[in-house]
């Protein structure tokens, strides 16, 4: 399969724009937002992730099987974080 | 076959004299090469972790365990579980077996990246010499499970080098995972539809699908320990506003479906087996295929029965036991479509068949008693006795060890070129079976009388089966090292074993033994469905000339006809 060629201007834009998240993320961290905190700097962190799977990873520019196991992986993930909250949200003792 | 054939008399050239020198080992890039040189690497592990089993076992020879303190205790089951868990079994069936087979099964001359498979061999390594050093260096005493806070504020042995080489193997587990699920895809041979797959294939596929899916979460819950010890993050610790169960949750995401890494691969070796040596299309082929990927994708939604009693909700705690009862369903298909394909069968008992046979039962053992342990009541009472060891080796040594060395004797043959010695296969297979069980039956009564497990010492009214126990090791022991030495002796003094000395129809049969260096002589085509003798002729005309129970068997049907009176059914019929 001919691989989509990304020209170095499109990843140094990326760069630039993980550059100013990081510095968001650090940003907010100065600024008592109580729990949302937590919420914009997941927030910020997922963006970041994504800007790096779709561009970096050419996830982007890759067929729909590499979405699906993209997708797949963060479904198992899932998997994880629901059953184990299932725990933690259901404990009467607590 | 091949258009040119070279005079008989003459050594063809194969993949093991290709080449020659040590460079050409630990620099090659074929896939069977990996695989033996994997073996070399597990084997040298399996006899140092069963150097640790057997010290347990001579501790609990007498009551007051006068030969070891409990913290020498302490570390040697841990490392005989870290190096049994992670540096045998493991690696064992894929490494070692999927690497030399699956490119020949489906017909490809290496897997997708033989490079990136070499590499695995370096990090699994690699990983083994971490272990190495932190066993010489005073051991880890954490248990194989690693459970906080006995590996982060209560310990002072090795943690942190032992995760590292957990975490570093990880890596080649994940490498060859993903090695497999891209040369299954993509490199079958013309004709080699995916339900004509060998059923080793797919369970192997299986197997890939969980390594790769699952071992990461494993290095990051390491990775996680590793940096509260080293830097005091508070992840685990309740200290720093860490919880100690959640350790547990991450962990067992990845160790129950670890769980059937080890039992999906020696499944798939039955699965060859049972046809091969009962002459007999499997029984339910597509069914079977199904149920090694159902209990790939069950298996990671069940781990909270390793979590009963360690404060998680009663709710989540019902759910996972329902759970636990379903990812049941998938193995019991397999062993009932197992014994199905043996009904009415021409079964002859040459010793691959003999480890299938001892895998079936003890399996069959191990799950049953899992089903126990699933259930909420029951799991209180044997929970954390010798009844879970008992169960987890009925599946671990009696199902996957037992699969593993069925599946080391069926294909040596096709490594080797020659046949091993089948009378001391046989004693072998035989040892082997009645050690186990006089090693593990006991512990089944011994915990659910109560005794628990990871102590050095007991009452004395358990003595009398602690001495059974420690008496069957030393059977296994003796059964474990004889394969060690005739396999040996074979490969020099065996008689020559041909293409297909098992009259079976995969694809690596239908290539000279050993192999050639690029597997086939001409890429194969498949125009016939899996495990179905009539798709090969030249195979049938083989079995009516050569093998005295297929005739037998058809005799005997023809005879069981004519008194019946029944017409002999058409051709193909
Ligand atoms: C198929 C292969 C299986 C393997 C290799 C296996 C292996 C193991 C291992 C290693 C442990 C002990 C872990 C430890 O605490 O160190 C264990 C415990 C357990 N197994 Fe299995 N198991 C298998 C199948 C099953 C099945 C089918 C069930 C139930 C449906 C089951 C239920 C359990 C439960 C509930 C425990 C926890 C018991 C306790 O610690 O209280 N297992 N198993
Ligand atoms: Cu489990």
């Amino acid at each position: 399969m001919p691989e989509r060629i990304v020209t170095v201007n499109v990843y140094a834009k990326i760069l630039a724009v993980l550059l100013i998240l990081t510095a968001t993320t650090c940003a907010v961290s100065y600024i008592d937002m109580g729990r949302m905190n937590l919420v914009v700097m997941v927030l910020i962190a997922c963006a970041k992730a994504s800007l790096v799977a779709l561009i970096f990873m050419h996830l982007r520019y890759s067929r729909h099987l590499m979405s699906i196991v993209a997708v797949g992986a963060l479904f198992w993930l899932g998997i994880l974080v629901a059953l184990t909250l299932g725990d933690y949200l259901t404990r009467g003792w607590q | 076959m091949g258009a040119v054939t070279t005079k008989t008399e003459e050594v063809q050239e194969n993949y093991l004299n290709a080449e020659y020198g040590w460079k050409s080992w630990l620099f090659t890039t074929d896939h069977k090469r990996i695989g033996l040189l994997y073996l070399v690497s597990i084997t040298l592990f399996f006899f140092l972790g069963g150097l640790f089993a057997l010290l347990i076992r001579l501790d609990l020879l007498t009551p007051p365990g006068d030969m070891m303190s409990s913290e020498a205790y302490n570390k040697m089951f841990s490392m005989h579980g870290i190096i049994m868990v992670f540096f045998f079994l493991i690696p064992s069936i894929p490494a070692v077996l999927g690497n030399f087979v699956i490119p020949m099964m489906i017909g490809a001359r290496d897997v997708a990246f033989p490079r990136l498979n070499l590499l695995s061999w370096y990090l699994f390594n690699i990983g083994g010499l971490c272990m190495l050093y932190a066993v010489v260096n005073g051991g880890v005493d954490t248990g194989w499970t690693f459970y906080p806070p006995y590996s982060s504020n209560f310990s002072n042995t090795n943690v942190a080098m032992a995760v590292t080489a957990i975490f570093i193997a990880g890596f080649s587990s994940i490498v060859t995972g993903l090695n497999f699920i891209i040369t299954i895809h993509t490199m079958r041979a013309p004709g080699m539809t995916w339900f004509r797959l060998p059923l080793f294939i797919w369970s192997l596929y299986a197997t890939s699908l969980i390594q790769v899916l699952g071992t990461p979460i494993l290095a990051i819950s390491l990775a996680l320990v590793a940096a509260e010890r080293l830097l005091h993050l508070g992840v685990f610790d309740p200290a720093y506003g860490g919880d100690p169960v959640l350790f547990q949750h991450i962990f067992w995401f990845y160790s129950h479906p670890a769980v059937y890494i080890m039992v999906l691969p020696s499944m798939g070796v039955v699965s060859e087996l049972i046809p091969t040596f009962a002459r007999k299309i499997i029984y339910g082929y597509k069914v079977v295929a199904a149920a090694s990927v159902a209990i790939a994708i069950f298996s990671f939604l069940v781990w909270g029965h390793h979590m009963f009693v360690s404060g998680q909700s009663i709710f989540i705690g019902m759910v996972f036991s329902l759970l636990s009862y379903a990812v049941a369903i998938p193995s019991a298909v397999k062993v009932f479509n197992w014994t199905a394909t043996l009904y009415k069968s021409s079964v002859s008992f040459q010793t691959p068949m003999l480890y299938a046979f001892g895998f079936i039962g003890l399996f069959t053992i191990g799950g049953l008693t899992g089903l126990f342990v699933a259930a909420l009541g029951v799991n209180i009472h044997v929970t954390d006795t010798y009844f879970i060891i008992a169960h987890f080796h009925y599946i671990m040594v009696g199902g996957a060890v037992m699969g593993y060395l069925g599946g080391i004797h069926y294909w040596w043959p096709k490594i080797s070129g020659r046949m091993y010695p089948e009378i001391w296969g046989k004693l072998a297979a035989l040892t082997i079976f009645v050690g186990f069980n006089l090693t593990f039956f006991p512990q089944f009564i011994l915990g659910y009388l109560g005794m628990p497990r990871r102590y050095h010492a007991y009452p004395p009214e358990f003595e009398m089966l602690n001495v059974l126990s420690t008496a069957g090791a030393s059977i296994l022991g003796v059964g474990y090292i004889l394969p060690l030495i005739y396999l040996a002796w074979s490969m020099r003094y065996g008689e020559k074993a041909g293409p297909n000395p098992w009259f079976a129809t995969g694809l690596e049969w239908r290539t000279p033994s050993p192999p050639p260096k690029k597997n086939f002589l001409e890429t194969p085509v498949v125009t016939w469905e899996a495990y179905d003798i009539s798709g090969q002729p030249d195979l049938v005309e083989r079995l009516h000339n050569e093998d005295r129970i297929y005739k037998s068997a058809l005799q005997a049907e023809e005879r069981k006809r004519e008194e019946l009176g029944v017409e002999t059914p058409a051709e193909g019929a």
